[in-house]
């Protein structure tokens, strides 16, 4: 049985096509994994029945952790023992997910040994995901994990693994030191990554800039993105040169700024940095002759989340400006206070976004002490329940 | 269904090592499924949040939610893992018998 080759023409569909293949992976790992072999006949079994065979929540885990481990186990472990256990584990990925080559071997090295060998790099959380292993395995893994300098992610309803884009490791756009700022979390907060004791999960998200690739605006319950105060920096004669070769500036740039803040005479491009919104378009057209400002910092947003039971939600402003030296200070004030609250009022499963919606932002913005601030409006006379108190009112006149 | 054997003591358990069947839970079944968690004696603080958490249980149907445990049984969240290393969910639930959470605690 173990020998024979297992037929799948239902799967073989999906090699099909000139894009990557999860099948084709699987079943190269299969000629020399037992568990990969099976996953592929229940795989196969669950294409022809349109049933999924893995039975839903498990709970396993490593002595001292709550989180990092997602249990998984097949409900037909009698046709396809190999993936009776096929436990997850989230592995905390290095900030930027730079590694040497020599640390990507250890990693596979360590999960040939205890699992089928089969890897996410990465998962959406941004982890190192291990696939399939047993519940015996789990101490071992964990234990050479360790050794060689990783460790495991978040799961559940805890402070998930933060992650940040490449920053100024690799972009001259980045607005703040992203990968100092993600490494910094974690050591944080490392209770709070590996014993879940929140509402629901909490994810951070740092991005250098406003093309924002960690898509923290809407994946994240607080995202961090890199921003600037002062103008864009502008260099004329580039600017010439793109037009010299032949970059239609008027078409390209000015008409696609969404806020039509630029203007072309044929000679000079004209920013109101005024009307600006970051949204980095002109940026990216011309890189050379555009870049962010020099007074860089970062923006807090807060409430990110994908549709579950509500719909989805993007991650709106908090905090409109923060400079880089005050982040990691403003972040741990502001995360002291949001958990704070979250933890006593939010109901179970409810992610902070859904909080904020349930009790409104005035309610919820008095309770974290923070004013309202126009920043915080995203669309004008959206929500006007923001109530002015009656001494405000009398201040003021 | 998997069976938990200790000492002749048999027990119906699921796969990871939960009591199939809450209603049989008693003390001497307590002490047994502590040692599967690595506990080799209960001592007054583990009864303390494994009596917390079966009253809760016998009360609303559901585990509560950690920061109620911790609250309510004085204990910050490392000192219950210290007590039971793989943690509330599946450590001292397990121990106090309710039947495996699926998020909460």
């Amino acid at each position: 049985m173990a020998d024979e080759k297992i037929s799948t023409p239902l799967l073989d569909e999906l090699e099909k096509g000139p894009w990557p293949s999860f099948v084709r992976e699987i079943k190269s790992a299969a000629q020399t994994s037992p568990m990969a072999r099976d996953l592929l006949g229940q795989l196969e079994l669950s294409y022809e029945e349109k049933v999924g065979h893995w039975k839903h929540g498990g709970i396993v885990g490593v002595r001292g952790y709550g989180g990092g481990v997602i249990g998984r186990y097949s409900d037909v472990p009698e046709k396809f023992p190999n993936v009776a256990h096929f436990h997850t584990l989230r592995v905390n990925q290095p900030a930027g997910w730079f590694y040497t080559s020599q640390a990507l071997r250890t990693l596979c090295d360590i999960w040939e040994r205890h699992g089928s060998g089969l890897t996410n790099m990465h998962g959406s959380t941004g982890d190192i995901i291990f696939l399939g292993t047993k519940t015996d395995e789990l101490e071992p893994t964990f234990s050479e994990l360790t050794q060689a300098g990783f460790d495991l992610g978040g799961s559940g309803s805890d402070m998930r693994t933060p992650s940040a884009c490449v920053g100024p490791a690799r972009c001259e756009w980045a607005c703040y030191d992203t990968l100092k700022l993600c490494y910094d979390i974690t050591m944080e907060y490392q209770d709070e990554l590996h014993r879940p004791a929140f509402p629901y999960k909490f994810k951070i998200k740092c991005a250098g800039c406003p093309n924002d690739c960690v898509a923290s605006i809407a994946r994240a319950d607080l995202s961090i993105i890199g921003i600037w105060k002062d103008d864009i920096q502008q260099d004329d004669e580039a600017v010439a040169e793109y037009v010299a070769n032949g970059l239609d500036i008027q078409a390209d740039v000015v008409e696609r700024c969404p806020t039509r803040c630029m203007q072309w005479d044929g000679k000079k491009l004209t920013i109101n940095n005024r009307d600006c919104v970051r949204c980095m378009h002109c940026i990216n057209v011309m890189p050379k002759a555009l870049r962010p400002g020099k007074e860089r910092g970062a923006v807090l947003l807060l409430g990110a989340k994908a549709p579950i039971i509500q719909g989805a939600i993007l991650s709106s402003v908090l905090i409109p400006f923060v400079p880089e030296e005050e982040l990691f200070d403003t972040v741990k004030e502001l995360l002291s206070r949001v958990w704070e609250f979250w933890d006593e009022y939010g109901m179970n499963r409810e992610r902070v976004g859904e909080l904020i919606q349930r009790v409104g932002m005035a309610n919820f913005l008095d309770a974290i002490g923070l004013d309202p601030v126009p920043e915080m409006v995203s669309h004008p006379r959206d929500n006007p329940y923001v109530f002015y108190k009656v001494d405000e009112e009398q201040s003021e006149q | 269904m998997p069976i938990l054997e200790i000492e002749g003591r048999k027990y119906e358990v699921d796969e990871d090592g939960f009591l199939q069947d809450p209603n049989i839970w008693n003390e001497q079944v307590a002490q047994d499924l502590a040692k599967t968690e690595g506990i080799e004696q209960m001592t007054e603080d583990h009864w303390k949040v494994v009596n917390y958490l079966r009253n809760y249980y016998l009360q609303y149907g559901i585990a509560p939610m950690i920061r109620k445990l911790c609250k309510e049984t004085g204990f910050s969240l490392n000192q219950i893992y210290q007590l039971f290393p793989s943690g509330p969910a599946k450590g001292a639930c397990k121990v106090a018998g309710l039947p495996k959470p699926t998020g909460c605690v």
